[in-house]
């Protein structure tokens, strides 16, 4: 079975330890609405102070215009749990980011709208950050086999929790999942009621 | 030696207690027994509900402070513009709606989430606790589990009262011995971090233990539980014990006279087994610990303040170089430079990190019958208004205004610079706050992190201070 969850072109980020604090900066949490970051993603990096482009930041360059892959390193997402972090990448055009290790809070929010997170060790990563220098790179992300794909049939496999697999390829509704529970949340609620009547 | 398989962490017995039902394999339905919300995080999640036409199950279990977005000048939901107060707004009409309690800004005890949540009571050992704040980790110094949430999150919890949740790893940091005279547990806390990394809790559940958290106030525990998200940890865990009991005594929401035996009864039980085995353990040495500051861009870029700015080169790790560069560029600064040589423009005393009595009474012991240096801009922001009434009464207000400092009204204020408090490109800045990301407190701003008596000597030497060298000297700072 082959399911292609994404393809296109690999924009490289070549940093650790990138928060949520660069991936959206403050500014733009005064919103009530879920809409309208794509703009503000990387904002202080991608835009120089008098706002135009800042043409040194690689999601600037023209080679990665249109990317739709965003590869990086060790321990993206750390800090602030705002979840316009993912909203702002994924209106960007990024469906699948591919690290060293992400933040827990980041790959929860980022799961929780649909997006694929792909962890490999340092050496693959530094392969594919290698891959990067010989040109902009076009891949495909097969999630059913678990492959993100070169061309010239080259290949290389991942791990994902086979729960975070199913919830991507069958687009389960978060809350709907877990309201089928509602039995049993009521049956927990009537219990600690008894046993720990101080919480209420 | 047969493994005792019965045998729990503190982690380990509160996830246990509160499985509702299994998802899937390995991932658990788990009941939430507080759900604390701001301004925030929470409008869209609220949204996302009344489009699924969803309720919230249980609002008397919700709890909603505004802290991120607020005026810190005045009590206004206007004073700090436009957007702020259209999200204040909302948050205010959404718990109207939905009954759910809210300490607005009229409110005598409105603050930030993570000071109000202990002192009303509302905070208590073995619950869990979430909040779509990652600072939410604050309320495992009482033996809660408590982590800090994404809005879709939110607004599950919202519908459901439950998260789905996997198993996380265990850490035990234990720290055994005494903290040196002015060596606090944000200073402990930051070279936790310098040891461990910012990614050094990923997919852990640190629990702190040993000696020196016996002797902890619980004031204390919160700022180290508080920083536990800067090495990555999903939250930060102390067993409760009589400190904490003795804390939530007769706080607003505490278990009342009715039920107080029998909770602190279960509390008494949340403790890790002697048998239980933690995935990893760190030992510290309190003692060996001495004042913090940060030099760089992320809190694992730490050091003590006596020792010199590194050299990138120092690092082996090419990335952690790379980074070292980039942030000292940032920061500027140069290698073998002494920051206490480095002069300040700005200084913040608050924050969910060290906002509280106990931070202000430090600060304020530096600071008596001194004046703040000149050209230096001081801010004390107290966490709550229990705390700001507190420090009044305690006659420490007066003591900042007299040397030159601002005193504000509660809010996260300068943390994290959405309301009108930044630090404007190029300032370096003294802050007590938690976080010393590129652009966190405005745009090119310069953080280093330090302690309240850290950060409060610094304002009056307009450089920062080794406050341990200078009160060994027996002089005044």
């Amino acid at each position: 079975m082959s399911k292609i969850f994404a393809k296109g072109l690999v924009c490289p980020l070549d940093k650790n330890n990138v928060d949520t604090d660069q991936i959206i900066p403050k500014q733009f949490l005064t919103s009530v609405s879920r809409d309208g970051f794509a703009e503000a993603m990387f904002f202080d990096w991608r835009y120089l102070a008098d706002g135009s482009p800042n043409p040194d930041f690689v999601v600037n360059k023209p080679e990665y215009k249109g990317a739709s892959i965003l590869l990086t390193r060790a321990n993206f997402g750390c800090g602030s749990s705002r979840e316009h972090a993912p909203w702002a990448i994924l209106q960007y055009g990024f469906k699948v980011i591919i690290a060293e290790s992400f933040a827990d809070i980041f790959f929860n929010n980022s799961v929780n709208n649909g997006m694929l997170l792909i962890q490999l060790s340092k050496t693959n990563i530094d392969l594919l950050f290698n891959r990067c220098t010989q040109g902009p790179q076009q891949w495909q992300i097969d999630l059913a086999s678990q492959e993100i794909m070169f061309g010239n049939n080259a290949a290389l496999g991942f791990s994902i929790d086979a729960d975070i697999k199913q919830r991507l390829l069958s687009g389960l509704d978060f809350i709907g999942s877990s309201e089928q529970l509602n039995p049993q949340i009521a049956d927990y609620e009537q219990s600690r009621k008894a046993s720990q009547p101080w919480l209420g | 030696m047969a493994h005792d398989f019965s045998a729990k962490t503190l982690y380990q017995k509160i996830y246990a207690s509160h499985v509702v039902g299994k998802l899937n394999p390995s991932t658990d339905l788990l009941y939430v027994d507080r759900h604390l919300i701001h301004e925030v995080t929470s409008p869209q999640a609220f949204s996302g509900l009344k489009l699924a036409n969803r309720a919230v199950r249980r609002p008397d279990l919700t709890f909603a402070t505004m802290d991120h977005n607020v005026s810190t000048q005045r009590r206004s939901m206007d004073a700090a513009g436009e957007t702020s107060r259209k999200q204040l707004e909302a948050l205010a009409a959404n718990c109207d709606e939905n009954q759910i309690p809210l300490l607005d800004l009229t409110h005598p005890d409105q603050g930030i989430v993570h000071v109000i949540g202990p002192e009303q009571g509302l905070t208590q050992p073995g619950m869990i606790i979430v909040c779509g704040d990652s600072h939410t980790s604050t309320h495992g110094a009482f033996g809660a589990l408590a982590f800090g949430i994404g809005t879709s999150e939110v607004e599950h919890v919202l519908a459901t009262q439950t998260l789905p949740q996997q198993q996380a790893k265990t850490l035990k940091v234990e720290i055994n011995g005494e903290l040196s005279a002015h060596v606090t547990p944000k200073d402990l806390i930051m070279a936790v971090i310098g040891k461990l990394g910012t990614a050094g809790g990923n997919g852990f559940v640190a629990e702190f233990a040993g000696s020196a958290i016996t002797a902890m106030s619980m004031e204390g525990r919160m700022t180290l539980c508080n920083m536990s998200i800067e090495m990555g940890a999903k939250a930060g865990l102390i067993a409760p014990d009589e400190t904490t009991f003795a804390y939530l005594k007769g706080k607003a929401h505490a278990p009342g006279a009715a039920h107080w035996d029998a909770a602190v009864k279960y509390w008494q039980s949340l403790y890790s087994d002697p048998a239980a085995v933690f995935d990893h353990t760190v030992v510290v040495d309190a003692a060996s610990i001495a004042p913090q500051i940060t030099w760089g861009t992320n809190p694992e870029q730490v050091m003590a303040v006596d020792q010199s700015v590194p050299a990138p080169d120092s690092f082996t790790d090419a990335t952690k170089r790379d980074a070292a560069e980039r942030a000292l560029a940032y920061m500027g600064l140069q290698p073998g430079q002494k920051l206490t040589d480095c002069q300040v423009d700005v200084v913040f005393i608050g924050s969910c990190t060290n906002s509280r009595i106990e931070d202000l009474r430090a600060a304020a012991s530096v600071v008596q019958g001194k004046k703040v240096a000149n050209g230096v801009r001081a801010l004390v922001v107290p966490g709550s208004g229990m705390v700001k009434r507190q420090a009044e009464a305690e006659g420490l207000a007066a003591i900042f205004k007299d040397a030159g400092f601002e005193w504000r009204e509660p809010g996260c204020s300068m943390c994290l610079g959405m309301n009108d408090d930044r630090v404007a490109a190029g300032e370096r800045c003294a802050s007590t706050s938690n976080r010393n990301f590129e652009g966190r407190q405005g745009r090119g701003a310069r953080t280093h992190l330090v302690s309240p008596a850290m950060a409060a000597a610094a304002a009056i030497a307009g450089k920062f201070v080794n406050i341990a060298a200078v009160h060994t000297q027996g002089e005044q700072p």
